[in-house]
């Protein structure tokens, strides 16, 4: 039975396509919507002057960035015409054949809906600037054709070509209905870089592409299941303090400084797996504080906590709805630990997955319409992979990895763009490193390849 | 009859009395107070002229008169008008002037008693034995051969060791905890103030939300078995560490064996 799902805020523009992906999924997600997409033809952007020492890295972005959005069919360049124009100027209908008319793009090979040209170069004042323009190459008349065409202006540097082509990118993706909010998005993580001790990490962000990796914290402890706050602004964690006590507690930080907010654990052998309310106003936790592991709700200080389970099952992970605080997530159960759902109060509990293999990792889409997770089934005990349910059809369920050999994957957490989802992958037996791939487990990309990078989750900045 | 002596004896003392008393009033020198009470009293010292004439006289002095066991002190005695001079604790007769060496074990107070024509007399003195001052206090009072509390907690407590997703005592553990009790014990007799934690570990299987939770039950385990074996509750301090501090990360049994265990580390 397959059922189609739709995703992604640019779904009211684009045509229908459905596209199955994974091995016999119950449903399928369906990135692109109900319209296919678009093809870009993306010329191989150049640089006039010294403006040209930079055009690696600019085309590299932008078709990067375009590639990423999962919005597009980028259209091989082996299929494009001999030439290409670089200005709108270069636009001639009547040399068709040459690569100069709109129509050489549209046809075959090439079969392009969209052509994506222009040229950059540095200004008398220092700048680099370039020409982006857009045309619909089925439309004849060159002036109806034009989607946009405009000019990005930025510092002569490598980074800036790089921060004009993002810009150009985001235009181009808004254009066609897209959301161009995992441009400006971070990962974080943690990692053993820069640690302190045998077993210590810390905190790590990088932009969504996995470029710009730095340490943000210097915590000095070992750190576990980082999650961010709905605005971005504070991280929330487990941390083994390298002190005098070192049980696991939570911690929190600021996701600009890495600088600890205070936050109050109960007297606990167990404070971990934190997560924010929608609101950004709660924390929700598991401890150990009568005993058994239980969940509790706090403020976002620690303060005033309020257990709301009573369970044997050690339960851990609650997740909130993004769209329904009254509806949350938790895992729990010994032996073969599963999802389960309950109400704000802990109240109305009912499993969610189907009680095969082992569940954990919970993560709600942006929309509160789906839950990607870690989970065994049909793998060996500790064989994770990632799957995804309709939270409305919680029996039906689509595979995105599938690992072979030894190969965990484990850790999801959604992108702001829904579209997009982060995890931790370990591949024969080496380090894990941090992973992104489209919701429907296609557009794998490995960001990390130093050390041991672990536990990502994906902010809105 | 007894009363009627009596009474003639406080006649005579009454006139006595006032013979005396008139013989005041003339302002003739005093006669010297009477002599002590008994011969056997305090020190007789030259000069005192509560002496008749031909009284016998002695000094004995101890110098010094604080030792140490080991240590001699010397006596030094004078008499005058005695022809029998005799000091007490062993030393027997001795001259009437002289001078001898001590050497007791105890605080001694010897006794010089100088007999004469005319009368007796004695006099003291004490050599007291004071102790050495101990040695300092040590800080552990047994001895420690194996160090600091790391390495006593590194060497003689042993890992227990659980089945896969278990946290029940099975046997070697028990036979490992019994052990490990014995060995507390001994641990918190020569570090009163130490805290030892219980740390509870996983093999990989499993996720790490998951195994820190299993974790914590193998370390609370096994701690109320420590207590159930008389192990102070309080200075044991349970930790999870879940499957982020693996002894060794091979996929295979042994490997996953070494992993689910309860391990013990020194706290503050």
């Amino acid at each position: 039975m397959k059922k189609p799902i739709i995703i992604g805020a640019f779904l009211t523009v684009v045509t229908a396509v459905a596209v199955l992906f994974g091995q016999n999924p119950d449903f399928t997600v369906n990135i692109v919507g109900t319209g296919g997409k678009p093809a870009l033809a993306v010329i191989e952007f150049r640089g006039a002057g010294a403006a040209q020492q930079y055009m690696a890295a600019f085309n590299a972005t932008l078709n990067a960035d375009l590639q990423d959005s999962a919005l597009f069919d980028l259209r091989p360049k082996s299929f494009f015409p001999k030439s290409n124009p670089q200005a709108a100027t270069d636009l001639r209908p009547e040399d068709a054949g040459a690569g100069y008319a709109l129509q050489d793009w549209a046809g075959a090979p090439v079969n392009a809906s969209h052509l994506v040209f222009g040229y950059a170069a540095v200004t008398n004042n220092g700048l680099f600037v370039l020409n982006g323009n857009v045309y619909d190459t089925r439309v004849k008349d060159i002036q109806s054709a034009k989607m946009f065409a405009q000019n990005y202006p930025d510092a002569v540097t490598e980074a800036g070509a790089i921060k004009v082509a993002h810009a150009f990118a985001a235009d181009i993706i808004q254009k066609f209905g897209g959301t161009t909010s995992l441009l400006n998005s971070r990962i974080y993580f943690t990692s053993n870089r820069e640690a302190t001790g045998q077993y210590g990490t810390e905190i790590w962000v990088m932009d969504w592409d996995g470029k710009n990796q730095k340490r943000l914290t210097s915590l000095k402890g070992q750190i576990a299941d980082p999650t961010i706050s709905p605005d971005g602004s504070r991280l929330a964690f487990t941390i083994w303090p390298g002190t005098s006590s070192p049980q696991p507690r939570i911690g929190m930080v600021s996701s600009d400084t890495g600088r600890s907010y205070p936050f109050y654990n109960q007297e606990a052998s167990i404070n971990a797996t934190p997560t924010f309310t929608p609101d950004g106003t709660h924390i929700l936790y598991s401890s150990s504080a009568s005993n058994e592991p239980q969940i509790y709700s706090a403020e976002i200080n620690g303060r005033n906590f309020n257990r709301l389970t009573s369970t044997k099952g050690n339960p851990t992970e609650p997740k909130v709805n993004p769209k329904n605080p009254d509806s949350l997530l938790f895992v729990q159960g010994f032996q073969n630990e599963q999802i389960y759902r309950m109400n704000a109060e802990g109240a109305g509990i009912e499993r969610l997955t189907n009680g095969e293999g082992e569940a954990s990792n919970p993560a709600w889409s942006p929309d509160g319409k789906f839950v990607a997770f870690a989970w065994t089934r049909g793998y060996q005990s500790g064989k994770f992979n990632i799957f995804v349910i309709d939270i409305g059809a919680p029996q039906k369920y689509q595979q995105l990895t599938h690992g072979e050999g030894y190969e965990r994957n484990e850790n999801p957490t959604w992108a702001p763009d829904g579209i997009h989802i982060v995890f931790m992958r370990t591949v024969n037996r080496g380090s894990p490193q941090i992973y992104t791939m489209l919701a429907n487990g296609t557009q794998v990309k490995q960001l990390t390849t130093q050390g041991s990078n672990k536990y990502p989750v994906w902010g809105v900045k | 009859m007894w009363i009627r002596n009596r009474n003639l004896t406080q006649t005579a003392s009454v006139l006595l009395g006032l013979a005396l008393f008139t013989a005041g009033c003339s302002k003739r020198a005093p006669l010297p107070p009477p002599p002590a009470a008994s011969n056997n009293g305090g020190p007789i010292t030259p000069g005192n002229t509560a002496n008749p004439p031909g009284f016998p006289t002695a000094t004995l002095t101890a110098e010094p008169n604080r030792i140490e066991i080991g240590q001699s002190a010397n006596l030094s005695w004078t008499t005058t008008n005695a022809n029998d001079v005799s000091i007490s604790n062993g030393i027997g007769t001795v001259s009437a002037t002289g001078r001898q060496s001590v050497s007791p074990t105890d605080t001694t107070t010897y006794t010089l008693t100088a007999i004469g024509p005319n009368g007796r007399t004695t006099a003291t003195a004490t050599v007291t034995i004071t102790s050495p001052p101990p040695p300092p206090t040590p800080v552990n009072t047994r001895p420690n051969p194996m160090g600091t509390l790391s390495t006593r907690v590194d060497s003689e407590l042993k890992d227990a060791f659980f089945d896969y997703d278990a946290v029940s005592i099975r046997e070697d553990a028990r036979v490992s905890l019994l052990t490990d009790a014995d060995a507390l014990k001994r641990i918190f007799q020569d570090f009163p103030s130490a805290m030892i934690n219980v740390e509870g570990h996983c093999d990989e299987r499993g996720s790490a939300e998951y195994n820190l939770g299993l974790g914590d039950r193998r370390s609370s385990s096994a701690r109320d078995f420590l207590v159930q074996l008389g192990v102070p509750a309080a200075k044991l301090r349970t930790i999870s560490y879940g499957k982020e501090r693996p002894q060794c990360t091979e996929a295979d049994e042994a490997c996953y064996q070494k992993n689910r265990r309860v391990h013990f580390s020194a706290g503050q």
